[in-house]
């Protein structure tokens, strides 16, 4: 395989780079309402072509932070920067941003047509400009036949692309998306993510996403940003937040993971062993870690990383002894639920690539979990 | 037992039909009454709708009230629409409570007393800077305007509510500023309460005599004023000729418009099964 050049690496990871300049610049921003404090001091830099997703559960802030960007709300302290520009005092109508609303807020009385091409007449934009832009735009979305309609008389998935044609039409800086699949049903969701991350590269429009859908959030991101009770507590590629999550937070809100308590018993640099009392084995992790002797932290197992075996694994590490007490077939995958001697309950999924492969697996079955000392991720507590 | 529950149901429809509409009714029917006593029935006969025709008086304070309502209702339309809006959309201001309070006052306060007040507040005006001069036409609207405006308020404010906030701020994204945001968004939003207002306000007008007793002055009577000080002589039968015609007027507008409402729905409800279906 042959080595790509640098320079093509720092196109698509600038994060990277100490030398690339953000082109979204949030420096401590805090927000409150009164006494509530929506976001807490949040510092975070995005860069050009970026398709940055904010997530987090509800009232977490994600929404808050979206509008600040939007204009809609001034920050009670700290500064956003825009392409170089502090955007403080800067209304709404002024700012080289648009948002793509969770509602799609599409103008009722206005044919399709009128409301994508809403933000060029407000511009004062000539008609037959606005009528071939309109148009252009229409085409990027496939919603040409839908012109003369109004928003009553299409179908869920016709107003999203609506409300992101109308929304891209000025060719915004910056394009904001308050969870824009949110809307639509899982089939028409699939879709449309990789529509929306196609459109993305095509256009090369920075959007900020903002859902509370994880999975959605893996799909569609460069980074994401996974936002708890204010504060950005992880930002990273989607692989790194889910394989390296930095919190207890982190790692149970991105997918589901088995967590298990423990001490730090033998501390190297190349490796280090935790004891857990609700696994019969030490776990045994293949790298160093930074904490302090004898800490109390917590090890994270993805269900998907465990394996089962019905004999006793050859190792001393990173195994222990369990009894299937659910087993949940979900088509591509089985779930199993495995109750520790400790009255832990483990869960883990195996993917069904041969029919009856895990068919040896019953209930009340006494089976011996184990895994590779790449899976465990250590968290401090 | 079914036949025993819906002759119950029956009589009770029939009841209350009958409690509303007989009073409708026999005015309507007297109305082609020949005898020129009211309570005597002589014969089929359309003179009085002829002779009321004859009358200017009743005429000419028909279309002063007319005039009244419909400068009351356009004036309340606005200022309601504006006071209505300040309160459905500029937040927490200082004195949001007092003006929430105040506009709709006048919804809760009896008529004598607006009647009262505003003649005193009149006539101190007029000793205090000559305007307005005497009472007429233009205290009667200005306080038709002052008690209407507050319906029109309620009515703007609700409708406000129900609207989705985010239509506007999707404007105003779209590079709007706020006076196009209201002109080309907020205002063909919140039309049909505009519409419901002005027509509420209109009516208003139309029917007081209370308030309008109170303010106006000679040669302005409105129409419920002129009705009410004939009858004091005696119910004349052109009176009913005159409600006749005002109650079919009513009754015409109010089955056009449930028609009108009846076929836009059943379109939108055509248009979004036939949206869902073609996806």
């Amino acid at each position: 395989m042959a080595a790509s050049p640098p320079n093509s690496m720092t196109v698509r990871e600038p994060w990277l780079d100490p030398s690339a300049e953000p082109y979204i610049r949030i420096e401590q921003v805090t927000k409150c309402f009164g006494e509530f404090v929506a976001v807490s001091d949040v510092s975070l830099n995005i860069y050009r072509s970026e398709l940055f997703c904010l997530l987090g559960g509800s009232g977490c802030g994600k929404t808050t932070l979206l509008r600040m960007l939007a204009g809609f709300e001034e920050p009670s302290s700290g500064k956003i920067f825009i392409d170089g520009i502090d955007m403080s005092g800067i209304p709404p109508y002024e700012r080289p941003v648009n948002m793509m609303f969770q509602s799609y807020a599409l103008f009722p009385h206005m044919t399709v047509e009128q409301n994508v091409g809403f933000g060029l007449k407000m511009e004062g934009k000539a008609k037959s400009e606005i009528a071939d832009r309109v148009a252009a735009m229409l085409k990027l979305v496939s919603m040409t036949q839908y012109g003369k309609r109004k928003p009553h008389q299409l179908s869920g998935g016709q107003r999203q692309r609506v409300a992101l044609a109308r929304a891209l039409i000025k060719q915004p800086k910056l394009l904001l998306l308050d969870e824009p699949l949110g809307a639509l049903d899982k089939k028409l969701r699939e879709q449309t993510q990789f529509e929306l991350v196609n459109l993305q590269e095509k256009l090369g429009v920075t959007f900020v996403v903002v859902t509370h859908d994880q999975e959605e959030a893996m799909t569609l991101a460069s980074r994401i940003g996974v936002m708890d009770h204010g504060r950005i507590v992880q930002v990273g590629t989607p692989k790194e937040i889910y394989e390296f999550p930095n919190s207890k937070y982190v790692a149970e809100f991105i997918g589901s993971v088995n967590l298990f308590e423990g001490q730090l018993i033998e501390d190297k640099a190349d490796h280090v062993r935790i004891s857990c009392s609700e696994l019969d084995q030490p776990v045994y992790v293949a790298h160093g870690i930074s904490a302090a002797p004898q800490a109390r932290l917590w090890v994270a197992i993805r269900p998907e990383k465990i394996h089962l075996s019905l004999e006793k694994p050859a190792q001393h590490e990173n195994w222990t002894r369990g009894i299937v007490k659910e087993i949940a077939y979900m088509g591509d995958l089985s779930v199993f639920l495995v109750l520790l001697a400790s009255g832990k309950t483990v869960r883990v999924t195996r993917p069904n690539m041969w029919r009856h492969e895990h068919e040896q697996m019953t209930w009340e079955q006494e089976v011996f979990l184990h895994w590779h000392d790449s899976s465990p991720v250590v968290i401090g507590a | 037992m079914s036949s025993r529950v819906s002759w119950s149901r029956l009589s009770a429809l029939v009841f209350g039909f009958a409690f509303l509409y007989i009073p409708i009714l026999s005015l309507v029917v007297y109305s082609f009454n020949r005898s020129k006593l009211v309570t005597v029935w002589g014969g089929f006969s359309t003179q009085w709708y002829g002779k009321l025709f004859e009358n200017t008086q009743i005429l000419d304070a028909a279309w002063l009230s007319l005039r009244i309502a419909a400068i009351n209702a356009t004036g309340a339309t606005l200022i309601g629409t504006f006071a209505g809006l300040a309160l459905a959309r500029f937040g927490r201001f200082r004195g949001r409570t007092l003006l929430s309070g105040m506009t709709t006052a006048p919804l809760v306060m009896p008529d004598v007393i607006t009647g009262l007040s505003l003649l005193l507040l009149f006539v101190a005006m007029e000793q205090a800077f000559g305007w307005p001069a005497g009472r007429g036409v233009t205290t009667i609207t200005i306080a038709h305007i002052t008690l209407t405006l507050s319906y029109v308020a309620v009515i703007v404010q609700s409708r406000m509510a129900t609207l989705d906030g985010s239509l506007e701020e999707a404007a105003m994204d779209l590079g709007a500023r706020p006076v196009k945001v209201f002109l080309q968004v907020t205002l063909p939003m919140i039309a049909p309460a505009l519409v419901s207002g002005w027509l509420l306000a209109f009516t208003i007008s139309l029917d007081d005599m209370v308030i309008a007793s109170f303010v106006s002055g000679p040669g302005s009577s409105t129409l419920p004023m002129v009705i009410y000080s004939k009858v004091r002589l005696g119910v004349s039968p052109d009176i009913n000729a005159l409600a006749t015609i005002m109650v079919g007027l009513v009754t015409l507008g109010v089955i056009t418009a449930g028609l009108f409402m009846f076929r836009k729905e059943r379109l939108r409800i055509r248009d979004m099964q036939l949206a869902v279906s073609a996806s």
